[in-house]
């Protein structure tokens, strides 16, 4: 070593502490996801399968609508609060897999320059809305729309819900799905377009075929979006329980029922107990959604 | 030899600019390309061979800020005239790529993906006749005949760059646009697809540009040359390199610049 240093050469002096202090650092947060993940999955797990192990009715809860947990004779009946969540989710989907998709392609293979800055920036500010404002926007603006367009009673249902849902889930899906359609190699088009294929023709046959696990993965995304959806459901969706029969009908999701019941229920209670299971349930439903999303997305680079 | 100028031209230009937005990348080019012949464009980087190759099918137009003067003909006919079909300019001038871009279909699908465009309603067995038609034609029928629904990306390059050859002659172009279709190819690739660009120049006119002299020089029956957006000189290939007859010309072919 030309320059004579203090410390032997390999030593341990202060840059070698801070190497091992960030590295540390990274690490951790590195695998922090996987211990949250973990974590939260043991005390879910932990709180709700009393429930199964106090001799509480597996059957019961899968197929009775009833759910009656302040009852004297309580009963866990899920069956109304899973449709609840499912017709609302459905209904969402409905509405946000057309409208997502349509705007990607319009941003990703139509929209230039500053019209399609300006679009994306719009949609992620809409993706930013606070899902309270949605489920107020729900409860007050379209509550009333509903009254007066359909002549129902009530505005309040799956309708409503499924709406506002919908429109919640559109940005993030947008969002993915247009990445999908970034990462279409442009020679693709260009070849199509060189046989003589029309814009829409290079979309419809080349660029979407393409992007179809991009796009799945979109969807499936959405779909987690809004299985999971809390408070905009709370509040659109009218919170009583039902089997819908029409997009008219109130509903209650899995969701919401969590988040109204449990801050009433004593810790560690039967109820208490329920709720988590509920809990439960929805983790791996929408874990299970994700999983698939995440390998539908793998697919890409496979295929 | 003097350039034909009878309408029996594949292609001829008059008075072509072309501008990307502000840049001049084509300047009154007017060239006649004869029907029933390999011609090569060569030139150095830049110098509009490739820009003046994609005007031929108009896939120009995909860039918006380009701006074009002039006229292209086809055979006799306009194509930047304001009545022309696009579509049909580019079932009559088919194009290679540089880069071989199978579609991520299966090699049927690619094959049979402009005749679908053109004749949606063609049954099953024309399409089959057309698919093993085309495939014979770019000498790769016998390597897939059996695996005509697998992927087209998994070939090799130079399979793949056969089957975009091959993808074009389902409807029955007149005009193939080769942009150096070789130079992602290994030699063995590259002596292959030569070799195929000989077989079909019995049939079609075609023109191919290239950054390549040696290929230009055994792959080619005519030659343009072209510097700075103008073209220098035009004559057959083996006169053009032998004898040119500018100056510009002998020092690029001697490899003084470029």
């Amino acid at each position: 070593m030309a320059a004579p240093s203090p410390a032997r050469p390999g030593a341990r002096d202060l840059a070698w502490a801070g190497d091992k202090l960030a590295q540390g650092v990274i690490f951790l947060g590195g695998i922090s996801g996987i211990l949250l993940v973990i974590g939260i999955f043991v005390f879910v797990s932990r709180e709700g399968l009393g429930f199964v192990s106090n001799g509480l009715d597996l059957r019961e809860f899968l197929t009775s609508p009833a759910w009656r947990p302040t009852s004297n004779h309580p009963t866990f009946g899920a069956l109304a609060l899973m449709a609840g969540t499912a017709s609302v989710t459905g209904l969402a989907m409905l509405v946000s897999v057309p409208l997502s998709l349509g705007a990607a392609i319009f941003i990703g293979e139509f929209a230039k320059g500053r019209t399609r800055e300006l679009l994306k920036v719009l949609i992620e500010m809409l993706a930013a809305i606070p899902s309270v404002v949605w489920g107020f926007i729900g409860l007050t603006m379209m509550n009333e729309l509903i009254i007066d367009v359909f002549n129902v009673p009530v505005g309040l249902n799956v309708l409503n819900a499924g709406i506002i849902l919908g429109l919640m889930a559109a940005p993030i899906m947008t969002t993915i799905a247009e990445d999908a359609l970034k990462a279409v190699p442009d020679g693709y088009r260009q070849a199509a377009e060189a046989m003589g294929a029309t814009r829409w023709q290079v979309i419809w046959r080349v660029v979407i075929p393409a992007a179809k696990n991009g796009l799945v993965a979109a969807v499936l995304l959405g779909v987690g979006r809004g299985f999971g959806e809390t408070m905009a459901v709370l509040m659109a969706s009218g919170h009583s329980i039902n089997i819908p029969t029409s997009p008219f009908d109130s509903v209650r999701a899995l969701t919401a029922t969590i988040a109204a019941e449990l801050g009433e229920t004593a810790v560690g209670s039967e109820h208490y107990q329920a709720l988590f299971f509920l809990g439960i349930f929805l983790f791996v439903v929408t874990f299970a959604i994700n999983l698939t999303a995440d390998l539908v997305v793998r697919g890409i680079k496979n295929g | 030899m003097v350039d034909a100028t009878d309408s029996s031209d594949a292609i001829r230009t008059r008075d072509l600019n072309l501008w990307y937005g502000t840049f001049q990348a084509l300047h009154d080019v007017t060239l006649d390309i004869q029907t029933g012949v390999v011609t090569s464009m060569i030139g150095p980087s830049g110098c509009g061979k490739s820009t003046l190759l994609r005007c031929f099918n108009r896939i120009n137009e995909r860039l918006d800020y380009v701006r074009t003067t002039g006229s292209v003909e086809i055979l006799g006919h306009d194509i930047l005239a304001p009545e022309v079909e696009i579509l049909q300019v580019r079932k009559r001038v088919g194009m290679v790529f540089q880069r071989p871009n199978p579609l991520p279909f299966s090699i049927r699908d690619n094959v049979l993906f402009a005749h679908s465009l053109h004749a949606p309603d063609a049954s099953k067995q024309a399409q089959d006749e057309l698919l093993e038609g085309a495939l014979r034609k770019v000498l790769l029928w016998d390597a897939v005949k059996d695996r005509l629904d697998s992927l087209a990306t998994r070939l090799s390059l130079e399979e793949q760059q056969k089957l975009c050859i091959a993808r074009l002659l389902p409807v029955k172009p007149s005009v193939l646009l080769m942009d150096e279709p070789c130079s992602a190819l290994d030699p063995d690739g590259t002596r292959a697809v030569e070799e195929l660009i000989w077989e079909l120049a019995e049939e079609y006119s075609i023109l191919i540009v290239t950054h390549n002299m040696a290929q230009a020089r055994r792959a080619s029956d005519r030659c343009v040359f072209m510097l700075m957006g103008k073209v220098i000189e035009h004559g057959p290939t083996s006169e053009m390199f032998v004898t040119p007859r500018d100056e510009r010309t002998a020092a690029y072919i001697e490899g003084r610049y470029g």
